[in-house]
């Protein structure tokens, strides 16, 4: 068989799938694919605002910028900054999946039981995520104002020292990590709190018949219980985090200095904050980050492996 | 303990002492508190009026000033008009082609397709930061900057992954009998997708069109880069405006800040449900 003839028989076999998906491929290939090809070779140069094809009133001024290899890699690399912004961008993801999850735990094992007032609670918790993230994010800077939020006079009620929520290194971090967990926390508990009712209720039955106290119920039936539903919004919400935008851009800018700038905001201030514009650096953290998160996904897809998948 | 010795083992699981009962209600009752307490403060400061912003009293001089100001004074409507515009059209495009990859996905076997997969799966995962600033020369290239397509057709790229996956899992929770009664009838793939399929799949529609909705709503990042010029922003861009390092109006933020979530909360009330068991079944069926 030829292998035109073989391309011809599978196009007559599998034309329709492939009209179908022609959409998302047509959108993802424009959109991501030759951005990203852009990016990459961008990253490869020293581009920046003042070398860069513009227009400038009538008169089109042509790219002068140059290709320079892997030198914004290696700067990128050998530079403390990039280091430092990758430590921080861990600590932000650890701390933050780590206390939504165990909050989240916490809580759906609390409501997953009969209890009066189920229903308010479970509405209540779940306020924060009904609410667009941005509007959070602003109320949290209102709450947070070190002269006249809410949180510090309070705070000068019981008598203590005004804190300085988002204009302190230190605090600035607890604040962000704060907040992420506020919006994270209604996601975790409803889907643990799927996962809970998921477990047959005769399994705590017979563990019970059988004397196993409340910590060996939780420990030998919960915990494996949900276990497919964990792994699952567990690497959700590590993803959602470490590329979380919003939140610390909307919080702090990135302040004070760049204490709480992760990665992502920081690529972002490279390019459209700072002056002048340094689209090839900001490029080459672009083209890193993509690295760290495809590590992720190989992980990831080991582990859907290992469950069975089969794709 | 006395009383449940009494009863019988089937019902003591259910009995608290009144201990345990105390800490429970006061667990949650405090988690509620910290959850539901900064919404309802914007609530409230949106009606005190301008300079008293940041009293501490709960009603001081209600007033419905920053209402009136916000919706008469600034561009507000102008933002709220272009985000409905682009989110809108985000939405229906988003839920189509997110339907016909996930069918595809979930009914046929074809070349290609476990790559593709693996595509939706790695493009979820994509950072901003990539794609930011080739995407905005190319955008500039093509005259889209300010304008709403530019918008659109990059948020598309940031939902449909995700709902093409979410898609599957509900496409793969109809049975494929459905399918073949609909050959057997003379219909071709498109024609059961359309007729048959699709209509049962419409909480799935919902739940993936919701999802797009709310991305597009609430994102930052593209708004703040592509849209420039009061009048070209959408609310995620516009409430910026408000407070920044040069004006400090919380009044009029606080008031728009409400009256963007009021909608957007009332929908999620509505999908939240779904909206958690789309999202699993996307990601742990496969």
């Amino acid at each position: 068989m030829t292998v035109a003839v073989r391309v011809r028989r599978a196009f007559g076999t599998h034309w329709y799938a492939w009209t179908m998906v022609a959409p998302v491929v047509l959108v993802i290939g424009v959109i991501i694919g030759y951005p990203l090809v852009r990016g990459v070779f961008l990253s490869l140069t020293d581009a920046n605002e003042a070398n860069v094809e513009r227009n400038i009133g009538v008169n089109h001024i042509p790219a002068t910028y140059k290709f320079t290899g892997l030198d914004n890699y290696k700067a990128v690399l050998s530079d403390g900054v990039f280091w430092d912004r990758l430590g921080w961008t861990v600590l932000w993801t650890v701390a933050c999946v780590g206390f939504t999850f165990l909050l989240g735990l916490a809580l759906a094992t609390m409501l997953n039981r009969k209890l009066r007032g189920r229903t308010f609670y479970r509405l209540a918790l779940i306020l924060p995520w009904a609410i667009p993230a941005f509007i959070s994010v602003f109320t949290w800077r209102m709450l947070y104002n070190e002269k006249s939020g809410i949180l510090n006079k309070l705070l000068a009620g019981g008598g203590i020292d005004a804190v300085p929520w988002l204009n302190d290194p230190t605090w600035a971090k607890i604040s962000v990590i704060a907040v992420n967990v506020w919006l994270g926390v209604p996601f975790m508990l409803v889907a643990l709190l799927g996962g809970l009712t998921s477990i047959p209720a005769e399994l705590y039955e017979a563990a019970e018949m059988d004397g196993a106290n409340a910590w060996q119920r939780f420990r030998h039936i919960t915990v494996p219980g949900l276990r497919a539903v964990s792994s699952t919004v567990i690497l959700l919400s590590t993803i959602w985090t470490f590329n979380m935008f919003p939140v610390i851009f909307l919080l702090t800018r990135g302040g004070p200095g760049d204490a709480t700038e992760i990665l992502v905001t920081y690529a972002y201030r490279l390019s459209f904050v700072d002056s002048p514009r340094n689209f090839s650096e900001s490029a080459a953290w672009g083209v890193l980050i993509l690295l760290l998160l495809s590590a992720v996904a190989v992980v990831y897809r080991r582990a859907l492996r290992k469950q069975g998948e089969v794709w | 303990m006395t009383t449940a010795m009494t009863r019988t083992p089937r019902n003591r699981r259910n009995e608290r002492s009144r201990l345990a009962s105390a800490g429970l209600h006061t667990g949650l009752a405090l988690a509620a508190v910290i959850a539901v307490f900064p919404p309802l403060w914007l609530l409230v400061t949106s009606f005190k009026p301008k300079n008293d912003a940041f009293s501490t009293s709960v009603v001081s001089h209600f007033t419905l000033a920053n209402y009136t100001h916000v919706l008469a004074d600034t561009e507000f409507l102008t933002w709220f008009k272009n985000s409905v515009v682009i989110v809108g059209l985000t939405t229906v495009l988003g839920v189509f082609i997110a339907a016909t990859t996930g069918y595809a996905v979930s009914r046929f076997r074809f070349p290609g397709m476990r790559p593709l997969m693996w595509l939706l799966l790695i493009t979820q995962m994509f950072p901003v930061a990539v794609l930011i600033v080739p995407l905005y020369n190319l955008m500039a290239t093509l005259g889209l900057l300010n304008q709403p397509a530019g918008l659109v057709i990059t948020y598309l790229t940031i939902a449909v992954p995700f709902c093409a996956w979410m898609m599957k899992g509900f496409f793969d929770t109809i049975p494929v009998e459905i399918d073949e009664s609909g050959r057997v009838d003379g219909l071709n793939p498109f024609g059961t997708f359309w007729r048959l399929v699709l209509p049962l799949a419409r909480p799935g529609l919902a739940v993936t069109g919701f999802y797009t909705f709310v991305t597009a709503w609430a994102e930052v990042a593209y708004a703040s880069a592509f849209m420039t010029g009061e009048e070209n922003l959408t609310l995620a861009g516009g409430l910026q405006t408000f407070v920044n390092q040069y004006t400090n109006d919380w009044g009029s933020m606080t008031a728009a800040a409400v009256i963007i979530a009021v909608p957007a909360a009332l929908v999620f009330a509505f999908a939240q449900r779904h909206l958690v068991a789309g999202l699993t079944a996307g990601t742990t069926k496969g």
